[in-house]
């Protein structure tokens, strides 16, 4: 089939001014929301029924959590960056950065996997009680998300090592960040709501 | 169509009796309640029913197309009407939520001080009442004195139960940990039907009650009898010997017949034989029905934790004798 | 055969959903005429188990659910939506396939239950999910369903909730998006703005019953105690989660059917419709109240009188926005030329039922007088009456309306007269009866009843009116078939329709718009006071147009998700793992694929 110039003109032109990709992006995000959102219920409404211990003030290790937090705001700064160097064909900080990105979410999950570990060595499993069922299933869909996006940011870093990411490629790197800022704020809540106000 | 519902409807009211689980013939003052404000509603919705459906034939009557008509003018819109036709519906609304209202905290399930309280417990796939102040219990068959508060507190062994019995009030389900309330005063004696209302598992549909609402002193002979000792079998009667054969079979694990057996996973037998029903107010009490349970109870019931008993003809004879003799 | 396998093209795609939830609506049809005859007789009935009955009322629930009206309105928003909005195809054309290929291998997955039951070592017909198509926890758990049954169930609405999620972000993108120009929001056909809002509902409401899957199955795979009061769980969580997707649920089954009925009264009265802003708002109002209104399918379990009293008001707003849309469409019809064809038969049948179920509606969204008639044949009565009489009405109406377009052949108008008149007295005959039923106390999901209760005669009327609408429904499946092997015969514009779909051919060329159209009007190929009807497209595209050639990617990913529901039925770890691998491949081949958009 030829690639009639009709079609590219057209391709490009949508009615919202916005690329599709990137609304679908909003509207995924928007349905993430209530996805987290009917998560964060659940531990709201379920907080303080534990029948038995551990108890979330006995285990949670807020001076560690707020370091993983950092870390994950961080990361969102890196992802800022890496952006901005990928828009304007700075390839080589663009690389970097896309890979401090990812890094810095490692540690995050490092921390998270050292955090749960510990947890389980103080008794407190995934059936112990409420307590540990909604905090592991809230944080665990959490550090889901952030896996898929270490996956992601790695799988971009690849691609632009091989020198097919490029300006051209802006807004595959933008919709990244969308997805990692957005993970990132959804943190920001549970780390409110589970470790600060309890 | 409404108007045939609506001569359906007194017809229905009027004779009951063929309707033992009709919530046309209210027989306490929740279920009064509850009728007067059905009725309510269903006749403004024959109203809006009979006024929207008239528009809609005078509609496709009047302007069925016709051959050589002119083009119909395209009509956009019209404001006026808009607002009429949002603020209309509103206004109906107002004289349905106002009676609704109050009929939620008229029927909140506080009963007054001094009401007669009763527990009722869920089981896959019977019911267990307990009077906690008369120190009784009962099972599947409830019985109440008539005019009379009573406060209702529920609560499940097991899975969602809902009691209903419609003639005596609205449905409440039963929950494991959570206690849920009614509270009614029936205003005439009576048998009243009801069953499980909360989709419950294999034998749902066999989760049946019956609440007998009885004179004070009905009620009272009822209450005595239930505190009583099981009746003891007469020396050589075949109810003695259904009992030895009580004692020896399984029934024992069980059912509980006081200074018999502590069996705590089904029905209390110890005033079996004085139950109209068994198996959840499935069957009448008959030694026919009787035989019949006790030798296949899964097959009457689906999913009932009762195995089939292997029991002689003579022991079955005998066993039956001594549950009947349990007035 | 393997460009139907790998299509991407919308039109092809809305056929296949089509066949397949016409099929899934069988087979849930046969469910229920199994359940009506089983209801004939009271006192054991035809001698239907207990434990097939209760299959069978869970596997007709969620397959008309879930498996025939959605994807059937799904039919429509992929075959029509892109025509009326004039766009080549959906905004994610293989998204959207990947969409069908997951509802195909969801819908296969669950009702693969009725016959696996001797892979786990019981009788057929004794697997398939039992809970209820709403599995109210504690019910739902281990230690009550040891069975694998809730397993299919809770794993086959997560592959199938999967599929709706994807086709609403790409829906929502489609018609906010691929617009043709001139095309503004309040030009769009109300069928495509009711579509828009259904869409918002499906990727809002979908996320809720996830997690409530979710928490259900780490309950029963490993032992944790979210809905189970032994572990200080509770089971009304459960229902809060449920309803909180499924009322908006509700509305995700009916807007689309309102949409219809919107294109196909103004069309055979030939008169725009009345109040197009107002019809498309109270949508949009629907849609709103429809997130506030929940927990008015919980009144019977003791939320408090303030908590019943909120909900009962919010519950009765909904009435004016759906009233109001009521009285649009009357208007819209008062001063036509009506033509009867059946499209307009099934579409004047959708309203004059629909009032029916929304005045029933009323009468429990008044809680205490619902608590009479909570689940009992009352309220199977009303939703009936509103997934029947509306929804599937309505979805007749369209597909009356829109076959000429989707297969360039018109149906049997005679045969069409005979199937709208059968199934209106057949759905009366089922449906009217179970409102007696229910009020004279025969409670909803029961395979037998007493005889005592005096509701047998009632019952033998809904199960004739149910094989009616059997008959009423083979007759319309003959229909359907008859056109195959029958010439070509709609024109491109056969009702004198105004909107975009009727300015190309039937069927539409693989690019749809030979060029594509500006808009200047909300009815576009009509004469109205201010604009001229739009210049005919010319027959042929004046540049060749490409078109994004098929993929075999979104279906291999599809594969992916009942593979790893099977590992998970069977508790093989490796093989959720090879599932979550063809996932993968699947996700990174299709992101790497050269593909023209």
């Amino acid at each position: 089939m030829t690639h009639g110039s009709t079609h590219a003109h057209e391709a490009h032109r949508t009615s919202m001014g916005v690329d599709s990709r990137k609304m679908a992006f909003w509207a995924f995000i928007g349905s993430e929301c209530l996805l987290f959102g009917s998560l964060i219920a659940t531990y709201l409404v379920y907080k303080g029924r534990s029948l038995v211990g551990p108890y979330p003030h006995e285990i949670l290790n807020i001076p560690f959590t707020s370091f993983s937090t950092f870390d994950l705001l961080m990361s969102s700064l890196a992802m800022v960056l890496a952006l901005a160097a990928v828009q304007r064909g700075d390839m080589k900080r663009g690389k970097l950065w896309l890979l401090i990105t990812a890094l810095l979410g490692l540690v995050f999950l490092g921390g998270q996997f050292w955090e749960f570990s510990h947890f389980v060595h103080e008794g407190l499993g995934l059936t112990t009680n409420l307590f540990g069922s909604t905090f592991y299933v809230l944080t665990g869909t959490h550090g889901a998300h952030v896996t898929v996006g270490v996956i992601w940011l790695l799988t971009l870093w690849i691609q632009a090592l091989r020198g097919k990411l490029g300006p051209g490629n802006a807004l595959t790197v933008e919709i990244t960040g969308l997805y990692w800022h957005f993970v990132d704020v959804v943190w920001i809540v549970i780390f409110t709501v589970v470790y600060l106000i309890q | 169509m409404r108007l045939v519902l609506a001569l359906l409807l007194l017809f229905l009211t009027a004779c009951s009796g063929q309707f033992p689980q009709s919530v046309f013939a209210p027989r306490s003052d929740f279920s009064t309640e509850l009728a007067g404000l059905f009725t309510n509603i269903f006749w403004w919705a024959v109203a809006v029913f009979v006024f929207v459906e008239m528009l809609l034939l005078i509609a496709i009557a009047r302007f069925r197309a016709r051959p050589g008509a002119a083009h119909p003018k395209p009509v956009h819109g019209h404001t006026a009407l808009e607002i009429g036709w949002t603020l209309a519906p509103a206004l109906i609304l107002v004289f349905i939520a106002v009676p609704t209202m109050r009929a939620i905290f008229a029927t909140s399930g506080h009963a007054p001080e001094g009401a007669l309280r009763v527990e009722v417990i869920g089981h896959q796939w019977w019911w267990e009442y307990r009077y906690p102040t008369l120190n009784i219990s009962a099972y599947n068959e409830l019985h109440l004195p008539v005019r009379t508060a009573i406060q209702v507190d529920m609560t499940s062994a097991d899975v969602i139960h809902s009691f209903w019995v419609p003639r005596l009030g609205g449905k409440r389900d039963l929950i494991q940990g959570r206690t849920n309330r009614i509270a009614f005063r029936a205003d005439s004696t009576g048998e009243y039907w009801g069953q499980c209302a909360e989709f419950c598992g294999a034998s749902h549909a066999n989760m049946r009650l019956r609440v007998f609402v009885e004179s004070d002193s009905a009620f009272q002979r009822w209450v005595d009898q239930q505190r009583a000792a099981p009746a003891t079998p007469a020396k050589g009667s075949p109810a003695e010997a259904g009992e030895r054969v009580f004692r020896r079979s399984a029934c024992i694990g069980c059912h509980t017949i006081a200074g018999v057996a502590q069996g705590k996973v089904g029905p209390d037998l110890s005033h079996v034989g004085g139950r109209a029903t068994i198996a959840g107010a499935l069957f009448p009490n008959t030694t026919e029905t009787l035989h019949r349970w006790i030798l296949n109870a899964p097959s009457l019931k689906p999913g009932a934790s009762m195995p089939p008993q292997n029991v002689s003809p003579q022991d079955l004879d005998a066993l039956v004798a001594y549950l009947q003799s349990l007035k | 055969m393997k460009r139907w396998l790998t299509t991407t093209d919308h039109k092809r795609i809305g056929l296949l959903y089509f066949w397949t939830a016409f099929g899934f609506f069988l087979i849930g049809g046969l469910e229920a005429l199994i359940i009506r005859a089983q209801l004939v007789r009271p006192d054991g009935g035809l001698g239907v188990s207990a434990e097939t009955f209760n299959q069978l009322f869970t596997m007709h629930g969620t397959t008309m659910v879930f498996l025939a009206l959605m994807p059937l309105s799904a039919a429509f928003f992929n075959f029509i939506i892109p025509l009326q909005i004039g766009a080549r195809d959906v905004a994610f054309p293989r998204l959207n396939a990947f969409s069908y290929w997951v509802f195909l291998l969801g819908g296969l997955f669950l009702n693969a239950s009725f016959i696996a039951g001797p892979l786990f070592g019981a009788d057929r017909l004794s697997v398939a999910p039992d809970a209820g198509w709403f599995g109210y926890a504690n019910l739902t758990s281990r230690q009550f369903s040891p069975g694998p049954n809730v397993d299919f169930w809770l794993l086959g609405l997560q592959i199938l909730g999967i599929a709706s999620l994807a086709a609403g972000f790409n829906f929502v993108v489609t018609i906010l998006n691929m617009r043709a120009p001139g095309m503004r929001m309040l030009r769009l056909p109300v069928f495509t703005w009711m579509t828009l809002v259904t869409q918002f509902l499906v990727i809002t409401a979908f996320p809720v019953i996830t997690v409530a899957l979710v928490l259900l199955m780490f309950d029963r795979f490993f032992g944790t105690h979210f809905f189970l009061p032994s572990g200080g769980g509770d089971p009304i969580l459960w229902q809060h989660l449920f309803w909180m997707f499924g009322h908006p649920e509700v509305y995700i089954l009916i807007l689309p059917a309102m949409g219809i009925v919107s294109e196909v009264l103004p069309t055979f009265s030939k008169k725009p419709l009345f109040g197009y802003t107002v019809v498309v708002y109270s949508g949009v109002v629907i849609a709103f109240l429809g997130w506030s209104v929940w927990s008015h399918h919980m009144f019977s379990t003791g939320l408090g009188p303030i908590a019943d009293s909120v909900f009962a008001g919010t519950t009765m707003l909904i009435a004016i926005p759906t009233g109001v849309k009521i009285f649009n469409w009357i208007a819209t019809l008062w001063g036509g030329q009506i033509r009867f064809t059946t499209s307009l038969l099934f579409a004047v049948g959708f309203i004059a039922m629909f009032i029916i179920g929304g005045l029933s509606g009323v009468t429990h969204a008044s809680a205490p007088s619902d608590l009479q008639q909570t689940d009992t044949y009352y309220v199977v009565a009303h939703i009936h009456y509103v997934l029947f009489g509306g929804t599937i009405l309505g979805l007749f109406a369209g597909i009356y309306y829109w076959w000429p377009k989707m297969t360039g052949r018109l149906l049997s108008e005679s045969l069409g007269k005979v199937h709208f008149w059968l199934t209106l007295i057949g759905m009366n005959l089922a449906f009217f009866p179970m409102h007696f039923s229910g009020l004279l106390g025969m409670p909803r999901r029961i395979y037998t009843y007493s005889a005592d209760l005096g509701v047998a005669r009632f019952n033998q009327l809904s199960t004739v009116g149910a094989f009616l609408i059997g008959i009423a429904t083979l007759i319309f499946f003959w229909n359907l078939l008859r056109t195959r092997w029958r010439p070509a015969n709609a024109p491109a514009n056969p009702w004198d329709g105004a909107t975009l779909e009727w300015a190309i051919p039937s069927p539409p060329p693989v690019y749809n718009f030979t060029v594509i159209p500006t808009v200047t009007s909300r009815l576009p190929l009509w004469q109205t006071e201010r604009h001229p009807p739009m210049t005919p497209l010319p027959d042929r595209p004046p540049a060749p147009i490409h078109v994004p050639g098929g993929s075999w990617w979104p279906m291999i990913t599809a594969f992916g998700l009942p593979i790893i529901a099977i590992g998970a039925l069977a508790h093989l770890i490796p093989i959720v793992l090879a599932g979550a691998g063809v996932v993968i491949v699947g996700i990174y081949r299709w992101a790497y694929e050269p593909f023209e958009m």
